[in-house]
């Protein structure tokens, strides 16, 4: 049985959650996340969450908090945006490195100085190298699916996952969301089975000194588990497709016939770029949905089965000094193809809102004889 | 030109105004009772500094005329230190609210107090984060509604006074919106006292708080808070039984100990020529 709800992306955040089984949830509240954990914390006073809830003083005691939780073998789970997530650093670290299987949204908005609230997305990507599998979504039904998803592939690789969609835009606005029914979603995600850490009766010692060489095999035993999630997460969507009917990849394009330019994004404007694609000649969209790891395979083989001569990267964020990041590691991922397309990049740094209009005009300014050409949304 | 007038005049930045608080919101009686404090306290505009943190009354540092830095959460505190450090002279008002400065700046809020820095904190304390939209604060008291804590919160409160006086602030105060002109006094005291001041002021936020725990509107919250204030020289002969649920108001403390600033530049002077 499904059923559909006019929900918006926080809410479907907060019942795919409640869907999931959870064990406990813990946050602190920021603009634009407050309405996921408003929605779990009326979950558990109605003694629908099947979990915990616990509000914080600190976005870093919430996820030390999901941490000493996990370790127990809980599933856990928090959201926070901007700042909240800049104060988690260190302990954003630290549950990759502990191997807790922790999901947490993140809803973009600009990092300070000075304040503002748009979705900029340099508060997510500047978490990349932390070893959290990052899932970007462009719609509330998206941002559902993908949470339910984010548990399966955090638990068996047993690596957090970050599901991040944008502020406002996502998080704030309304559409229809088919819903599962629990014991549906019971069918997907059994009981977490990752085992617990903290056992009582075999006492150890957690996560204590380790030598350089230790500590390199840590890493790469990491680094090897996550470089499995693309194809894991084909397979994951493949029984999510079976029960529900819906499916994701790592990269998902929409390449018209004729396409030789395609335009490369994340999040909220994949979604305006694909309503814009019937007005664009020979113009595809490649959503890259998973950001770590960065599936460059796949989105190698879309470039070169389309014969695509020019990307147009829209980037909703800037690496001061190195420009927009979905295009510096789409670049890298270039090297070695044998006709590689040219990367123009549209930089929306801010969170400036993506129009047709942007689009039309990024896309008058790639001559084919420029290899890359750095374009801002706000002249 | 009216005094008040005036006042506005020379503090604020008409330009920004109307302000974005929600209509009965105390956050405004607060602003208005600082401004007049310095006025009274015969403060230069020059010399005076604002840093507040983030919430709803920290947006008063968009509206007040001086030099205003507006920080982030829960870190005010560790901002005004180090411009006070560098610049000892300057008069340092820190606004923060309960969210801010009690649960997530709480590291912060202590150090500071423990230093004993010539710093003036004026935290309003309306029991919620208001800006957020009603998530419950540690100063939210037990049993009270929020969007966090939908059948109450189980957490208790605590006195942040009998904290910073714990931790070695040397000046607290408490007053409230309901009354404006003993909040302003306070402030003046604050201001003119060496080492860290803190003044807590009991604000109403009729919409985040109010609303869900049905305390009435702004009229209704703001006698609410005055009927159960007890001027700090009647709570002394009173019981704790009779205390329960009454807010102390007015000088809860006051005494001399080395500022840290003072102390820090003795020591350089000290040690110059060794
Ligand atoms: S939410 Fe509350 S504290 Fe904030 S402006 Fe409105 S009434 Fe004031």
């Amino acid at each position: 049985m499904m059923a559909f709800e006019v929900i918006n992306g926080s809410q479907a955040a907060a019942i795919a959650v409640q869907r999931a089984g959870i064990d406990l949830v813990a946050a602190y509240p920021i603009t634009p996340q407050t309405v996921i954990v408003e929605t779990l914390a009326d979950f558990a006073a109605k003694g629908e969450l099947g979990g915990e809830f616990v509000s914080l003083e600190s976005e870093y005691s919430a996820l030390s908090f999901c941490n000493g939780a996990s370790a127990a073998g809980a599933r856990v789970f928090t959201a926070t945006a901007s700042h909240g997530l800049a104060y988690m650093h260190e302990m954003i670290h630290w549950c990759s490195g502990a191997r807790f299987p922790i999901v947490m949204a993140n809803v973009n908005r600009a990092i300070g100085a000075p304040w503002c609230l748009d979705p900029d997305q340099g508060d997510s990507l500047s978490q990349r190298d932390t070893g959290w599998l990052q899932i970007y979504c462009s719609g509330a039904q998206e941002v559902f699916d993908t949470i339910l998803q984010a548990f399966a592939l955090s638990e068996e690789l047993l690596l957090p996952c970050m599901v991040v969609f944008d502020g406002f835009y996502i998080s704030h606005t309304y559409e229809a969301v088919d819903i599962p029914e629990i014991q549906d979603v019971g069918k997907f995600i059994g009981p977490p089975s990752f085992g617990a850490q903290v056992i009582p009766g075999e006492p150890g010692n957690l996560h204590g000194m380790a030598s350089a060489e230790n500590q390199q095999r840590l890493v790469r035993s990491r680094h090897e588990a996550m470089l499995r999630a693309p194809a894991l997460y084909e397979e994951i969507n493949g029984r999510y497709e079976r029960l529900f009917g819906r499916k994701y990849g790592a990269i998902d394009a929409v390449m018209p016939p004729g396409a030789r330019t395609a335009i490369l994004t994340a999040g909220a404007t994949a979604e305006t770029v694909r309503w814009c694609l019937p007005d664009l000649e020979q113009t595809g969209l490649i959503q890259l949905r998973m950001f770590r790891p960065f599936p460059a395979k796949q989105l190698c083989a879309v470039l070169e089965t389309y014969d695509i001569e020019k990307v147009l990267v829209v980037d909703r964020n800037c690496s001061i000094g190195a420009g927009g990041i979905f295009a510096q590691e789409l670049k890298s991922a270039l090297y070695g193809l044998a006709r590689p397309p040219a990367v123009h990049d549209l930089i929306l740094a801010g969170g400036v809102d993506l129009t047709g209009a942007l689009i039309k005009n990024a896309l008058s300014k790639m001559p084919l004889e420029n290899r890359s050409t750095e374009l801002w949304g706000v002249e | 030109m009216a005094a008040i007038e005036q006042l506005t005049q020379d503090f604020l930045r008409t330009k920004k105004l109307p302000h974005i608080w929600c209509p009965g919101c105390g956050n405004g009686i607060v602003t208005a009772a600082m401004v007049r404090a310095f006025k009274r306290a015969g403060f230069e505009q020059r010399d005076i500094v604002i840093v507040s943190g983030i919430g709803c009354s920290s947006r008063a540092a968009g509206y007040l005329n001086f030099n205003t830095l507006h920080t982030t959460h829960g870190r005010a505190l560790s901002f005004a230190t180090g411009l006070k450090m560098a610049r000892p002279e300057l008069h340092v008002f820190v606004i923060m609210g309960d969210g801010d400065c009690s649960a997530i700046g709480g590291n912060h809020f202590i150090h500071t107090a423990r230093r004993n820095i010539d710093l003036n904190a004026v935290i309003v304390n309306n029991h919620i984060y208001g800006m957020t939209g009603g998530q419950h604060s540690p100063l939210t008291p037990s049993g009270k509604k929020a969007t966090t804590a939908p059948l109450g919160t189980l957490e208790r409160s605590f006195d942040l006074l009998e904290l910073a006086r714990g931790a070695g602030a040397t000046f607290g105060a408490r007053g409230t919106a309901a009354q404006p002109r003993q909040l302003e006094q306070l402030m003046v005291r604050g201001a003119k006292h060496k080492g860290f001041s803190v003044i807590e002021a009991l604000s109403p936020c009729p919409i985040s708080y109010g609303r869900r725990n049905k305390l009435g509107g702004p009229v209704e919250m703001l006698l609410d808070i005055k009927n159960k204030s007890v001027p700090v020289e009647r709570a002394s002969e009173m019981s704790s039984e009779e205390l329960e649920g009454k807010n102390v108001t007015g000088l809860i403390y006051a005494y001399d100990a080395p500022e840290f600033s003072e102390e820090y530049y003795r020591m350089i002077e000290q040690f110059k020529d060794k």
